[in-house]
């Protein structure tokens, strides 16, 4: 009887525990964060983005910023985490959609006062993609009638001005 | 009497502003090319259609009005204030096909925050802007930092009567060497020295800090322009921050301090004679300046425990108010933590430090040191004059390069200009508050437009009210030409149509 009480308790600890520490399971906007960056301060929280910029690695570590449409906010992450990572935001290129998970930090006292987050674990949403560029005709065109029109100023400028 | 502006007067505008934009044009041609060496097809379109009609617009305004007469003060004012719209106009073209700006308006606003050297902006997904639209923002702020016209100077333009006309509508009242041109090309040379060693500083600290080469020093040319240019752009979205580097950010300060001295100074400093920096009552205004509005921001911080370490605290508060004094507008923290984090006391330092700025003929915007030094020593003066018997007569000097007599006109020449200042700081913020926004809120936005320095507290988004828009943009454009240029187009105007 004392071990099923016991066993009752541990279930009930677990699922209090689960609750608690998964609270921010579901990606929080970066607005939300820094809005409320005195109510998330040091809390576990889940983000999620676009890998964009450079991967910078700092020793075992690095960092990588993320964007979720609305503010990029830097993840500061083990280089195993960083590894996963294959494709970063650019002119050239869709990053990888990550979500991440870690302690958030208003005004981080390792990196100097910065708002970021320490991710402990990383789940790739979707791959990124190079972007292929396709020429823009109209823009071709609209160049080439202007370029002309240019051409035709230079001539009459030089015919009236010789 | 007002009298009606005659054909002559328009025709010598019309020649010099065409020859301005022939200037412009033939710069678009620099990110054309960047963007074809990238591999950047539709970008580099988007440059050449933005240069080709800056040239045919430029050609043809210089053919039509071809003169060979010098400028007057009037023509000369007008041909700047004109440059600086028509410049803005037409330095948007490659920024709005690009399609990262909502609108043609949002992106005449970036080409103003740029050219006026301001750092407010309105573009949207940064991140994923072409390499040549990212050059041409940053290069933007490098000829108007130097000034639009100081470009076309130093390249088209012969007579020096002419050239110092507009020399001084650029708010550039100080010629540092006997010739205007030459003193326009010793700035660019100057200019020129620092972007090498700048960028060779930044992509390194860059490639150090674990950045791929070829991507630092791109980073490292633009973010060099907005710094010594007191602009404020970034590459990326989230400003200074994104680099989550100390070494980057002591550089930053370094040149962000060296753009906000005077020009002059520099001159003196490269010609050995180093006591000057000690001696000028710019450099010790703005050291004063710094440390007092510093004081205060680190109070206020400290109030509100924002930052729990010193270290953290030294760091947030000096970087914001540098980049606010030098009117820069590099920000390692989000607009939003400046309302939510810091109290109104920390505020108050930065909006002081923004309102001040740096020195005359430098890149800075503001009110500026020499003005707040002269109007100081003037008060003292005329405390002395009171306390001292009647009989005793007050001098006071000023030492600016050499020794001045504080006399009664530069006190009020400089008052005049702080007062103008000061009415458009709040002239920004009434409107700001027509739309609802807090009165600190109001002050910080429109110091930080008008002061060209572009922190912001998030006011300045996509989202913000046309009219609000257009006053930025003018107190952006008005900030930057200290008035001068801005009322006699006001006045040409006014006569247009009431003269006679």
């Amino acid at each position: 009887m004392v071990k099923k009480v016991h066993g009752l308790w541990f279930i009930v600890c677990g699922f209090i525990f689960l609750l608690v520490t998964n609270c921010y399971a579901q990606p929080i906007s970066s607005t939300e964060l820094i809005n409320n960056a005195k109510l998330y301060d040091g809390k576990i929280v889940a983000y999620a983005g676009e890998a964009i910029g450079d991967i910078m690695a700092r020793g075992d570590f690095a960092w990588v910023n993320l964007n979720d449409g609305q503010n990029a906010i830097g993840i500061w992450m083990s280089k195993a985490l960083a590894a996963n990572i294959n494709y970063t935001g650019s002119y050239k290129s869709k990053g990888d959609l990550v979500e991440i998970v870690g302690v958030f930090n208003r005004a981080c006292p390792q990196h100097g006062g910065d708002l970021d987050i320490h991710a402990q674990g990383l789940r790739k949403i979707s791959p990124g993609r190079q972007v292929t560029e396709k020429l823009n005709v109209s823009k071709r065109n609209f160049t080439l009638v202007l370029l002309v029109i240019l051409c035709l100023v230079l001539i009459l400028r030089q015919l009236k001005n010789p | 009497m007002i009298l009606k502006p005659r054909l002559e007067d328009i025709k010598n505008i019309g020649y010099y502003l065409g020859k301005v934009i022939i200037g412009l044009g033939l710069t678009m041609l620099v990110p054309m090319a960047t963007g074809i060496a990238f591999g950047e097809i539709n970008p580099a379109l988007d440059f050449l259609i933005g240069a080709e009609i800056a040239l045919i617009f430029g050609f043809i305004l210089a053919k039509l009005c071809f003169t060979e007469q010098d400028l007057s003060w009037m023509q000369g004012m007008l041909v700047v204030s004109l440059s600086w719209l028509v410049a803005t106009v037409l330095g948007a073209i490659p920024l709005y096909l690009s399609g990262h700006w909502g609108s043609y308006l949002d992106a005449c606003f970036d080409a103003m925050s740029g050219f006026a050297t301001t750092g407010l902006a309105l573009v949207q997904d940064l991140d994923h802007l072409s390499l040549a639209h990212n050059l041409w923002r940053h290069l933007i702020m490098f000829i108007g930092g130097q000034g639009i016209v100081i470009v076309a100077l130093s390249f088209f333009v012969k007579g020096a009567t002419s050239a110092f006309k507009m020399y001084v509508g650029e708010a550039r009242d100080e010629r540092i060497l006997p010739n205007v041109v030459h003193t326009s090309r010793f700035i660019w040379l100057v200019s020129i020295v620092y972007l090498i060693l700048g960028t060779l500083a930044l992509g390194t600290i860059g490639v150090f800090e674990g950045m791929k080469p070829l991507n630092a020093f791109f980073h490292g040319v633009c973010v060099f322009m907005a710094a010594f240019d007191t602009g404020g752009f970034t590459p990326q979205s989230q400003s200074i921050l994104y680099y989550h580097s100390l070494p980057f950010e002591l550089v930053t300060i370094t040149l962000m301090l060296l753009g906000a001295l005077n020009f002059n100074l520099h001159y003196h400093l490269w010609a050995g004679n180093r006591r000057e920096i000690l001696k000028n009552i710019e450099t010790r205004a703005l050291f004063g300046a710094a440390v007092i509005t510093f004081l205060i921001t680190a109070i206020g911080l400290n109030q509100t425990g924002a930052y729990a370490q010193a270290a953290s605290l030294f760091r947030k508060g000096f970087y914001q108010l540098i980049s606010g004094q030098s009117g820069t507008g590099f920000m390692t923290i989000y607009a939003q933590q400046f309302f939510n984090e810091w109290n109104h006391l920390a505020l108050a330092g930065v909006i002081i430090a923004m309102a001040m700025g740096g020195a005359v003929c430098s890149t800075t915007g503001a009110i500026k040191m020499l003005r707040v030094g002269v109007i100081m020593k003037a008060m003292l003066q005329d405390i002395k004059k009171i306390i001292l018997p009647d009989k005793a007569i007050v001098v006071k000097k000023i030492h600016h390069i050499k020794d001045i007599f504080l006399e009664d006109k530069l006190a009020r020449s400089a008052l005049l200009i702080t007062m103008a200042y000061l009415c458009l700081y709040g002239l920004g913020a009434l409107v700001g508050m027509w739309f609802g926004h807090p009165f600190l809120n109001s002050l910080f936005e429109s110091t930080s437009a008008a002061a060209n320095v572009g922190l912001s507290c998030g006011i300045t988004s996509v989202a913000m009210p046309t009219a609000l828009k257009f006053t930025y943009i003018f107190e952006m454009w008005a900030g930057r030409l200290e008035f001068m240029s801005v009322f006699t187009l006001i006045g040409f105007i006014v006569s247009t149509f009431r003269g006679k």
